[in-house]
């Protein structure tokens, strides 16, 4: 019983630090590059505006794509790892 | 054969598959009715969630409020996706392994508490009723242009073409209805797009043309865009915001909002596996960014357009004359969405941003006020007539509108139900309700529901997209916090959530009728809605993310104050965390 417990703690350890990271790269892509960094990345120029216009009309979204798929990918495998898939 | 035949014909078939698949899918168990019977394939799940989602807001009103607000509003296209991200990994999975009906349903179990799913009933009431008006105004907008009607009368047959629909469907019709619409609408949305961007700047994907060379002057079509609305007087498309603040919060708003929807929620309620719902949050963000990668760039395609008619000379160059105007705009001045009013007498069309900045510019091309009014929300209608486009296409975007408003009104009527239902009546007032007697509950609850948001249509808080996001405010302020909190905290107990949810709702309620009407009854407002009478400059569209923030300091405050929740609430906790063991979705 104790086995299943440390097994399925680390298995919560693993997911939680997953969000965290997905998160930090969400909140990046949107509030950073999209937002709040936007007047640094005025410097860089694309399609007629800024970096920054970009992230907020398209690389945000496109971000946001990669990183649901990621962590389903990599959660699905955790299951089956710690043997706790249905 | 005339404009009015076609569109007709178009709207009229879709309607016809709507109704078909309803019928084959209805729905003969509760079982079926919440949540589809349990067995949507997680693509599946993804396209229907994608459609549930895209309501009269995003196909309708969101281009053109970017198109009118530019890099300001780009709040709408991160905000309505980023929610995904928190669903795919906060809730959708937890909440699916938990599986019940809905969204009360864990509420009241995990905080082993009637008032606390009294409560969440409440909270989801409000939120989706609100939204529900967004829904209501938006196809009504559709029908008025389509049917050639006032925009009441469209109101009136929206809320009759709904109500018939999600009755006769339940989840289970609802969700195969949606995947058809979901197809329907997302066609409607891109082929135009697809003509507009070839023919502006010669790419073929939208999202690609935005960031392309506009072919006619040469220029980057969102440099173009910026000189045209610059020499009338607007702000710059592409113009940077002072006030970040705001602009983070709302963003927030929306995104926590998006993964408290309680009519999104359920959508993961249907698929087989805890693993289908981490897949299915990933493709239903797919299946919306197809359109949200679009909408940008119709929103400035149309915006260059729309002035390109107006001034086909050039904005320094002299307007149209009205006698001269094309059909669409007399077309959409039967239906008062557009207004023309000569104040100089020259009989041109002087369309410009009428503010003190821009007077002296004004007063020395002779012109005496803006005399154009286009509202905001006919912009994707319009688009394939502002550029020239045939009249199928026409036809095609209003089916299109209006299975995206169906498609959600459906879900959310849905939702209201099922909590009135199932978790007011089932779980309250008479657990002994047979199963026949819930759906039929069911039914009979989303009567009133749609006799209210009709009523509210009418006399709706302000443009469609922004009545919807009052909703997100709502669900970021009080469901979200508590479902987060009950899947990764086992310390918060049940005074806790009530005191959140309560002090989440109240303070944002409180805040958005201090701005926009109490009970937004017209001249109620506490204050004027301006950025100067806003607290630290937050809109009050903005303040569900603070009103999350006081939902959380105060659940946690409580609940350190008093006894942490019983044991077996606790292994709850535990066994929603883990995959293993979830089976299919059960009543009590």
């Amino acid at each position: 019983m104790s086995d299943h417990n440390t097994n399925a703690e680390k298995y919560w350890q693993a997911n939680l630090r997953l969000i965290l990271g997905s998160l930090v790269v969400w909140a990046l892509a949107s509030y950073g590059c999209a937002i709040l960094l936007r007047p640094m990345l005025s410097g860089i120029h694309i399609g007629g505006t800024d970096l920054g216009f970009w992230f907020a009309q398209q690389g945000s979204i496109l971000v946001f794509i990669v990183l649901t798929f990621f962590y389903a990918w990599k959660m699905n495998k955790l299951d089956e790892e710690f043997g706790l898939q249905e | 054969m005339d404009q009015f035949t076609i569109n007709l014909l178009f709207v009229g078939g879709s309607f016809a598959l709507y109704f078909g698949i309803a019928f084959w899918a209805r729905a003969g168990s509760t079982k079926e009715f919440y949540v589809a019977g349990g067995g949507v394939h997680p693509v599946l799940n993804g396209m229907a969630t994608a459609a549930d989602w895209m309501s009269a807001a995003s196909f309708i009103s969101m281009a053109g409020l970017i198109a009118a607000g530019g890099y300001a509003n780009s709040t709408f296209l991160m905000g309505w996706t980023g929610g995904y991200v928190l669903l795919a990994m906060l809730l959708a999975p937890y909440l699916r392994k938990f599986g019940k009906f809905t969204v009360p349903d864990f509420i009241g179990d995990r905080f082993y508490s009637k008032t606390a799913r009294l409560v969440a009933v409440a909270c989801l009431i409000t939120a989706s009723v609100t939204y529900v008006i967004g829904q209501m105004t938006g196809a009504g907008v559709a029908f008025s242009r389509f049917l050639e009607v006032d925009k009441s009368t469209g109101l009136v047959i929206a809320a009759v073409v709904v109500f018939f629909y999600a009755v006769l469907g339940g989840m289970k019709g609802i969700t195969y209805t949606q995947v058809a619409q979901y197809v329907v609408l997302i066609i409607a949305y891109t082929i135009p797009a697809v003509f507009i961007s070839l023919q502006l700047t010669d790419t073929f994907i939208p999202a690609v043309g935005l960031f392309s060379t506009h072919t006619e002057s040469g220029l980057p079509l969102l440099q173009k865009l910026d000189e045209v609305v610059r020499e009338l007087g607007f702000r710059d498309y592409t113009a940077d915001v002072d006030n970040k603040l705001n602009m983070v919060l709302f963003t927030l708003s929306l995104m926590i909002g998006t993964a408290g929807l309680p009519h999104v929620i359920i959508r993961f309620f249907t698929v087989p596996k805890v693993a289908d719902a981490r897949w299915s949050a990933g493709w239903a963000l797919i299946f919306i960014a197809l359109l949200y990668l679009t909408a940008p760039a119709v929103a400035s395609m149309a915006r260059l357009n729309l002035l390109t008619t107006i001034y086909p000379s050039g904005p320094t160059e002299q307007p149209i004359e009205y006698a001269e105007r094309p059909d669409w705009v007399q077309t959409w001045e039967t239906t008062g969405l557009i207004k023309f009013e000569d104040k100089n007498g020259d009989g041109r069309v002087q369309f410009y941003n009428d503010v003190p900045a821009f007077q002296d510019e004004a007063t020395a091309r002779g012109w005496e006020g803006n005399e154009l009014v286009v509202n905001r929300d006919i912009l994707v209608l319009a688009n394939p007539e502002i550029a020239n486009l045939p009249g199928w296409v026409i036809g095609l975007i209003a089916a299109g509108g209006l299975a995206a408003a169906l498609s959600t009104a459906a879900g959310l009527l849905l939702a209201i139900s099922s909590a009135i239902s199932h978790d007011l009546i089932k779980g309250s007032i008479n657990p002994n309700i047979s199963d026949k007697g819930e759906l039929k509950a069911a039914r009979i609850s989303m009567f009133v529901a749609i006799v209210v948001a009709t009523y509210l249509g009418m006399n709706p808080p302000g443009f469609a997209a922004q009545v919807v996001a009052l909703a997100f405010g709502i669900a970021a302020a009080s469901i979200f916090p508590a479902l987060m909190m009950g899947i990764f905290s086992k310390r918060v107990n049940s005074v806790g959530a009530i005191s959140g949810m309560l002090a989440g709702l109240g303070s944002t309620l409180v805040y958005i009728f201090l701005f926009l009407g109490w009970f937004f009854i017209p001249g109620t407002a506490s204050f004027a809605n301006t950025p100067d009478n806003w607290l630290f400059g937050i809109s009050p569209l903005s303040f569900g993310a603070i009103g999350a923030v006081i939902n959380f300091v105060v659940a946690f405050t409580v609940s350190s104050m008093t006894e942490e929740p019983p044991k077996e609430i606790q292994d709850l906790v535990e066994s929603v965390r883990y995959p293993q063991g979830a089976g299919e979705a059960v009543d009590h």
